[in-house]
């Protein structure tokens, strides 16, 4: 029991070793970024960023807000890649949650909160969820790569808002600006504490996170989409349907995309425009999946960190003269090393190599010799 | 530092030359693996044009002194000497350099590349601009020499595993290797192969190359090797022992083992109750559209083994994906006790009492990146006792009876958290083994049980597979080691090119008659002949 404790305790701390140094790695390159184009040192630069981000209630207030959406599209990204597919999706799975949700919230203006809340929140997981199906029945049926067909699916998603904003939910008593008309009240998600700008959506992003953990390592459900993912041929010798758990495993992918789209728009920009994914927040949540290992605390965090660098730029551009486009150099870069690491592994391949070897059985044999 | 070195080793080339013409020494190599020990005051010395055996069981340090002598690890203490001069290998292209080859157990080729494609890669003597033609003739050459001819324009895949393996040595030859490594070199082949790689190694003593031979198969060094080192623990247990000297294979296996052992498998004779598993007239295509089986047709009762021999490749993989429902059949019935099995899913198949070890363990058998306990729920994750109501699994009983069930079947591992790709072979092995047995099978499909194991885990899984007969079970015993299916069979049948060449008692089997069959060469024809 002890020794399954510390092998715990090294490999979290093992864990949490790369997307540390992918972290510090990208503020260093960054900082060539802010020195050359500039006249700002990079540690003043970081310290507004930071004090932006995390330097009081409101900045923080502000960086949970930012950070749900970029919850909801990384679990999308972790959910499929847990049964093995590269959702590169989100985006488009986002859009069409945002869509969905949106259509319910305005059309049905006379419902009660408490039936056209839950209505609004299950079209956003259900629109996403239809748009992650599409590229899971593709791929099983006519073996489709689901990394084309997300990525197209994404354009497909940007038209389809753009062909409802500006026709079937066009806004037409305000103005002929391609927008849908306001969510009313009984479709909003609330704040959640008096005085601050989160909202209850938090809530419901740490709910999905449980709900991902909770699947996937205590349900036998959970525990298919893991074998397939890690080895199909162990899934399909043990019986298992491996073209089902891939459908499954983008259902709730693009669900969770979806929801998280929905709530962006329901509880934060109250309508649905062209310029509501101005964020990409699809792909930005690739990178929070990355970043966190797919894992559900380390969605959380990396999502923090993610919703707070959003956040601080703007303070940072304010403060000094480093453009907030620093921020997303410095996210391209977390990517890039995170995305890199097994670049990392084949370098120091041996020495890693040797610790998953250091249990031999000789370890066993001589344990009662030795000591 | 390095100076000091060369200082070191100048003295040392003359000691070295006095001693003649040995062509690689360790001395007192030790390697530690954080408080592990895996290799422990190690010596090996090694004489040029010998064929040197390196015998030992699974985790007894062979792979890791090797890994260190081919630069993959670094020792944590000793020296190592190549042809007199102290020598410090980083890594295995500096290996490469001085001349030492390595045949991975596990084959390190791209099978969508051809033959010379496969052979030039990474090789440092390509020019700026790749002449594969040139390359191809010199590898053709070369080929020829040795003995071992293969079409250099041969994809990877098309090759066979023992032709797989003549193209591993041969890119180490492509290199210049005077030394070879051979690690189990044996593992993946049939007898036949076996021979085969026997003849290219005196072809290559003969050439003045050098062997290193590690195995843990007595006979084979009995006949292939002229010295032998025996590793025990992670230490040496006997040094450069000429094999001339050694009276049998159990005076080898003592050493190995530390203890005295019994080469043969104990059993009883059978006692066959009802038919468990009915095979009629069955034919199946393989992956690649080709007639794999044809017209099959066999019985086997409960408490009885049905052996399957042949060479590799001859039907059996596919006689077993059809059994377990991984692939159609195009003709014929399958029934499991009675009930029609044929072409079902594999979970309606599993369900009828069906256990299966696979051929290959990694690929199929386990999930490497999972730990232990969630390997062991592998095949029955989606009932009672594993999981409850509402789809939750039970972790606590899981956790519980994974703790039984590796003490009961001997599979050493800290704990059930440990991923199983952390454990040894034999060790993956057991767990397989492990988790089907203990789902007391009707029927029991055994296919290369013991592939790759050393003589204590072959001998225990082969005396587990014999209990489950004497339980009752029906077991499908498929093996290309013909001293397996020998062994442990009641009767046997032989596949070739996807027929039933012929069905034989234990009692009537000899390597002899069983050869035929496995050519191809039916009872009549052979006695007309």
């Amino acid at each position: 029991m002890k020794h399954s404790l510390s092998t715990k305790v090294t490999n979290f701390v093992r864990n949490l070793y790369y997307p540390i140094v992918a972290i510090v790695a990208s503020l260093l390159l960054g900082s060539l970024v802010i020195i050359a184009t500039s006249t700002t040192s990079p540690i003043d630069a970081y310290r507004s960023l930071f004090v932006g981000a995390f330097g009081g209630l409101r900045q923080f207030d502000e960086t949970l807000l930012k950070a749900i959406p970029f919850i909801f599209t990384a679990l999308s990204f972790a959910m499929a890649k847990r049964c093995g597919i590269i959702n590169l999706g989100a985006e488009g799975q986002f859009a069409i949650g945002a869509l969905m949700g949106t259509i319910v919230g305005v059309s049905f203006p006379n419902l009660p909160l408490y039936l056209h809340l839950p209505l609004t929140l299950i079209a956003g997981f259900l629109g996403g969820a239809l748009f992650g199906l599409i590229p899971a029945v593709l791929k099983v049926q006519f073996g489709a790569s689901e990394l084309i067909t997300t990525i197209m699916l994404n354009y497909i998603a940007k038209e389809l808002i753009s062909y409802f904003v500006n026709g079937p939910i066009m806004d037409s008593a305000s103005s002929s600006y391609p927008q849908s008309a306001p969510i009313p009240e009984t479709a909003r998600l609330g704040r959640l504490i008096p005085g601050m700008r989160v909202h209850w959506g938090l809530v419901l992003a740490l709910l999905a996170v449980l709900f991902y953990y909770v699947y996937l390592w205590k349900t036998k459900g959970g525990y298919e989409l893991r074998v397939v993912g890690l080895n199909p041929h162990a899934g399909s010798y043990a019986g298992m349907n491996i073209k089902r758990s891939i459908i499954r495993s983008m259902i709730f992918a693009g669900g969770f995309a979806g929801l998280g789209g929905c709530i962006e728009i329901i509880a934060v920009q109250g309508r649905l425009m062209m310029t509501s994914f101005a964020v990409s927040y699809g792909f930005t949540g690739i990178a929070v999946a990355l970043l966190g290992s797919n894992n559900p605390v380390g969605i959380v965090v990396a999502g923090l960190l993610f919703g707070g660098l959003q956040n601080g730029a703007l303070k940072m551009q304010a403060m000094t003269t480093a453009s907030s486009s620093v921020v997303l150099v410095v996210q391209a870069l977390v990517i890039l090393f995170v995305a890199g690491r097994l670049m990392f592994r084949l370098r120091t391949g041996r020495y890693l190599k040797q610790r998953t070897l250091a249990i031999p059985p000789v370890a066993m044999d001589e344990r009662g010799e030795q000591r | 530092m390095s100076e000091m070195n060369q200082e070191v080793s100048v003295n040392e080339v003359k000691e070295d030359r006095v001693a003649g013409k040995e062509i690689l020494r360790m001395v007192n190599v030790s390697k530690h693996f954080a408080q592990v020990v895996a290799n422990k005051d190690v010596n090996l010395t090694v004489v040029e044009g010998e064929v040197h055996a390196l015998l030992g069981e699974n985790g007894a340090g062979k792979s890791t002194l090797m890994n260190v002598l081919y630069g993959l690890y670094a020792p944590s203490a000793g020296e190592v000497y190549y042809k007199g001069e102290k020598v410090e290998i980083h890594s295995p292209g500096q290996a490469i350099n001085l001349g030492i080859g390595m045949v991975h157990q596990h084959f390190m080729l791209i099978p969508a590349l051809s033959a010379i494609e496969n052979v030039v890669l990474g090789y440092e003597g390509n020019g700026t601009v790749l002449d594969l033609k040139a390359a191809a003739k010199t590898f053709s050459d070369m080929s020829k020499q040795y003995g071992m001819a293969i079409d250099p324009w041969m994809r990877v895949e098309q090759l066979s595993v023992g032709q797989q393996q003549r193209l591993e040595i041969l890119k180490a030859l492509y290199r210049d290797a005077e030394l070879l490594i051979l690690d189990e070199p044996t593992a993946v082949l049939t007898p036949q192969e076996v021979e085969n790689l026997f003849d290219i190694i005196r072809q290559l003593t003969k050439e003045g190359k050098t062997i290193i031979f590690i195995s843990h198969k007595l006979n084979e060094i009995m006949t292939i090797c002229d010295r032998c080192t025996v590793l025990r623990n992670g230490r040496v247990a006997a040094e450069g022992l000429p094999v001339k000297d050694i009276k049998n294979a159990n005076q080898l296996a003592e050493l190995m083992v530390g203890q005295t052992v019994n080469l043969k498998t104990d059993k009883s004779v059978a006692k066959p109750g009802e038919v468990v598993l009915q095979v009629k007239n069955v034919s199946a295509l393989n992956d690649r559209k080709l007639q794999a089986l044809n017209d099959v047709s066999f019985e086997i009762r409960a408490g009885e083994i049905l052996g399957v021999a042949g060479v590799d490749g001859n039907g059996q993989s596919e006689l077993v994906k059809v059994l377990t429902g991984l692939i159609p059949a195009s003709e014929g019935q399958v029934r499991i006790s009675g009930v029609d099995c044929i072409n079902k899913s594999p979970k309606q198949i599993l369900e009828h009492g069906v256990s299966h070890i696979p051929e290959d363990r990694q690929k199929m058998g386990m999930i490497a990146a999972m730990n232990l306990r969630e390997n062991i729920c592998l095949m029955e994750y989606d009932r009672m006792p594993y999981s409850g109501k509402g789809g939750l699994l039970r972790w606590s009983w899981i956790d519980e009876h994974s703790r039984e069930l590796c003490s009961k079947y001997q599979v050493r591992t800290p704990g059930v958290q440990e991923l199983a790709g952390n454990l040894s072979g034999g060790n993956q092995q057991k767990l397989v083994v492990g988790r089907e047995l203990d789902r007391e099978p009707k029927l029991l499909i055994a296919v290369h049980p013991s592939r790759g194991l050393d003589i204590g885990a072959t001998k225990y899984i082969q005396s587990r597979i014999v209990e489950e007969r004497d339980r009752g079970a029906a077991v499908l015993l498929v093996s290309t080691e013909l001293d397996e299916v020998m062994d442990l069979s009641d009767r046997i049948i032989v596949l070739y090119e996807g027929e039933i060449m012929g069905t034989i008692e234990q009692k009537d089997a000899d390597r002899n008659a069983l050869g035929l069959l496995m050519a191809g060469i039916k009872n009549n024809e052979a006695q007309a002949g």
